[in-house]
């Protein structure tokens, strides 16, 4: 099985409807360009409008997919592939992923540095969209031909034998490029380190040598153990019913939110000799307290 | 309904990211609408590359979609590190070579 006969049968050549002979459209082609270019008008207009840089991006989005509704549309089933995947499924997330990292609240500033730049801005904008219809509309060109021929042995087949023919030394620089892309991302977002880095051996030769000056070895005890309450901002014990301080939080502690050990009694019940049950026994605790 | 119509709406489209891209200060969203100009300028080549029955106008759109990828990955690169130095997307903070 040769693979134009696979590809074809992957990519039905049927999908897109031909040109009639005047070069209009047919009729469902039609309809179903009426249906996608006003969204796609109203999401540019999205774009343009929202304050919100997300939605900006989700309206680009709806762009994107009636783009690539259009192409399968215009006898381009390959590019209308290729455009979900790269722009919607790529670009299009790379997009919001830099708009995570740099905050979604950064809303639009609406200072003008420059006097009247918006509504020369919107000025040229408009001039640029009647001059550029004017050259569309305006002239004459020959009857479409419509890609019936140029697509006989399907639409991959067809763009892939010009790729990989006429166009193959575009397409080994296009390599290039995607490599000098990648390594110009690499260098532009790299950071140095100003500091060594520390890690387990670093940490634990740094508590051998503290050791002696009243460092500790161990992990601080967690608040709250052997403690009535296990809130952060209850001290444990240690084995004689002292509170140890080190145990809550520093943060809590610079801002004095700590809180006192609320049964001081129970320092003399755990103290030496208190190893029998029914001093630990909850009940009996609770007579003393009461 | 010819094909003309399809031009029109890439014309529309044109216009309309020209303006993100002369009105907006937010760089990310200037880069967006620069993405839009890149994308009706490839409906334009694959509407005519059905006019005139020719494969070679969705060649280029392909390439065009490539150097696009390409140009988004470098373009957010220099947002991101503008972003770390200067704590902000705003074209109009980028003013350090001003005198």
């Amino acid at each position: 099985m040769s693979a134009a006969i696979l590809a074809s049968q992957l990519v039905p050549t049927g999908l897109p409807a031909t040109l009639a002979a005047t070069g209009t459209v047919p009729g469902g082609e039609e309809v179903l360009f009426w249906v996608v270019a006003p969204v796609m008008v109203l999401g540019a207009l999205g774009l343009l409008f929202s304050r919100r840089a997300v939605h900006a991006a989700m309206s680009v989005v709806v762009v994107m997919i009636g783009m690539a509704v259009l192409y399968t549309a215009l006898e381009a089933p390959f590019l209308g592939v290729a455009q979900v995947v790269v722009y919607t499924g790529a670009v299009m997330m790379l997009f919001l992923f830099v708009l995570m990292l740099v905050g979604v609240d950064a809303s639009d500033s609406f200072v003008e540095t420059l006097r009247g730049q918006r509504w020369i801005g919107v000025l040229a904008g408009g001039g640029l969209l009647i001059v550029l219809i004017g050259v569309v509309l305006g002239g004459s060109r020959p009857a479409a031909v419509g890609l019936e021929a140029a697509n006989a042995a399907s639409n991959p087949v067809g763009v892939a034998r010009l790729v990989f023919g006429e166009f193959v030394v575009a397409f080994e620089l296009t390599g290039a490029l995607l490599i000098t892309a990648a390594l110009g991302a690499l260098t532009l977002t790299h950071r140095q380190r100003l500091t060594r880095k520390v890690g387990q051996r670093e940490t634990t030769e740094q508590k051998m040598t503290q050791l002696g000056g009243g460092g500790q070895l161990t992990p601080l005890p967690a608040p709250g153990v052997y403690a009535r309450h296990n809130a952060a901002n209850v001290p444990a014990l240690d084995p004689t019913g002292a509170p140890i301080e080190e145990s809550v939080p520093r943060v809590l502690r610079i801002r004095g939110l700590e809180r006192e050990v609320p049964w001081p009694d129970v320092v003399g019940l755990i103290g030496p000799g208190a190893g029998e049950a029914g001093d630990l026994d909850p009940g009996s605790r609770r007579e003393e307290e009461s | 309904m010819t094909l003309s119509y399809y031009l029109v709406l890439a014309v529309i489209l044109f216009a309309i990211g020209a303006t993100t891209v002369l009105v907006r200060r937010n760089a990310i969203i200037v880069f967006m609408g620069v993405e839009l100009m890149l994308n009706s300028a490839n409906l334009t080549f694959v509407t005519f590359a059905r006019w005139h029955g020719d494969l070679a106008g969705q060649v280029l759109a392909f390439f065009v979609m490539v150097v696009a990828a390409a140009e988004v990955v470098v373009g957010l690169a220099i947002i991101v590190s503008i972003f770390r130095t200067r704590r902000s997307v705003s074209v109009d903070d980028a003013n350090l070579l001003k005198s």
